[in-house]
């Protein structure tokens, strides 16, 4: 692997490997999440950062952790960050804990945080990692953000709870189904301004998945099988 | 009790779908959805993961309660799901080969699916009793599955033409708005279990 400048690592996340837009990961949060900027906000720099701290201590132990239970041990890593930032917002505030409910716990299993941790912390220096983290963190939070802002303007007529256009709202963007159609609608904008090259992932399938490459796939498995009958024979 | 147990099973299946209401399980809800012979797999192994997970996670948390460390929550049920995949797996391959085969390439993604995490801490913080969590993770995992096949299904029949799509929204563009599309006839059964 080539050596990359700080910066374009710090920069990598926020635009070119956008994990949302870009690389369509993280979605369940990026769309429950988004009925409202602030929860947006809310959900965004919490995961921001549980992606910079777990990326720091997993790139610390990168050469402790063995590499059969790797994930485990992330899972675990993530997990007790996760916990700090439940007890930060319960504390500091409460109300976007509640507004965020169940999500919070769940940055756990967000695929984003896992997948940088297997992707890139894994292999790469502290420093490194925690630009990464950063970069990565403000991307998804930069999406989120953009599309909490349109949701809740639509949904309410308002930003941040301050009203913007008095009397006007469009209830279904708030709604779940908003969630879905904005995401579709701001997918298929950010195809048509850049001529269809902005998207990286081809469509949704296993393969977007972080632990692809860790998981006993369709076809691992098939593998495993052909390998056994090869034997059996 | 009974009619307790049907109103939160119907509520979750069809009011509050974990997919289209709650956003729970999107990434495999989207990524599998293609072929409806993997999405029948994937939402019987959440069904089954996710009934499993709850019998379990459950009486966890009570002893986590008892010795007053609740807060450890997170942390002990990814643990225990991940942990209990494992073993599921390991005991399907050994006794049920043939329920391995249907639905065993899709365990191993189980572990980080959001859903069966969710499902367990919501039936814990909604305060559910022994029976009622478990009829509710139960409910989850169909309205799961129920989501998946329909789309599937709308997938398979309408989505593969692509001609008739505008170019940017070929691909992924399209699928979210038929998601959105369905959601919202989802909506329709607001209200209905109150």
């Amino acid at each position: 692997m080539e050596k990359k400048s700080k910066l374009s690592i710090l920069t990598n996340g926020i635009i070119k490997e956008n994990p949302t837009l870009v690389l369509l990961l993280g979605t369940c949060p990026f769309l429950a999440t988004s009925s409202s900027l602030i929860n947006a906000l809310g959900m965004g720099l919490s995961a921001t950062a549980v992606l910079i701290c777990s990326n720091i201590v997993i790139s610390m132990l990168r050469k402790v952790i063995p590499d059969k239970v790797r994930i485990p041990c992330y899972i675990v890593v993530i997990a007790g960050f996760v916990t700090l930032v439940q007890f930060v917002l319960q504390a500091y505030a409460p109300d976007i804990n509640k507004a965020l409910g169940v999500f919070i716990p769940l940055i756990v299993v967000n695929c984003i945080i896992l997948g940088r941790a297997e992707a890139f912390a894994n292999k790469n220096s502290v420093i490194d990692s925690a630009l990464d983290g950063i970069g990565m963190g403000l991307g998804f939070t930069l999406a989120l953000a953009a599309m909490g802002a349109i949701r809740e303007f639509l949904g309410t007529g308002c930003l941040l709870g301050f009203t913007i256009i008095p009397n006007f709202s469009i209830g279904f963007f708030n709604l779940p189904p908003g969630g879905f159609f904005v995401f579709g609608v701001l997918i298929a904008v950010m195809q048509a301004a850049t001529k269809g090259k902005a998207l990286k992932a081809k469509g949704f399938s296993c393969g977007l998945c972080p632990m692809y490459n860790s998981c006993n796939t369709a076809e691992a498995n098939e593998e495993v099988a052909a390998a056994k009958a090869a034997k059996a024979v | 009790m009974i009619v307790n147990l049907i109103v939160i099973f119907m509520g979750i299946v069809l009011v509050n779908n974990f997919v289209l209401s709650q956003f729970l399980g999107i990434c495999s809800f989207l990524g599998v959805s293609n072929k409806m012979s993997s999405s029948v797999g994937m939402g019987g192994a959440v069904v089954f993961v996710m009934v499993i997970a709850e019998l379990v996670t459950w009486p966890v948390m009570q002893i986590l309660n008892k010795f007053e460390i609740g807060y450890l929550q997170t942390v002990v049920f990814i643990l225990v799901i991940a942990a209990l995949v494992q073993f599921v797996e390991m005991f399907m391959k050994k006794y049920l080969p043939a329920l391995q085969k249907a639905l065993g390439i899709f365990l191993p993604l189980i572990t980080t699916n959001c859903a069966i995490l969710g499902a367990t801490i919501n039936a814990i913080s909604y305060g559910y009793s022994y029976v009622e969590s478990v009829v509710y993770a139960f409910g989850a995992g169909v309205g799961y599955m129920v989501a998946m096949v329909l789309f599937a299904g709308i997938r398979e029949e309408k989505l593969n033409n692509m001609d008739a799509i505008p170019t940017p929204f070929k691909g992924v563009g399209i699928i979210l708005v038929s998601a959105s599309i369905m959601a919202l006839s989802f909506m329709g059964f607001t209200g209905m279990f109150q």
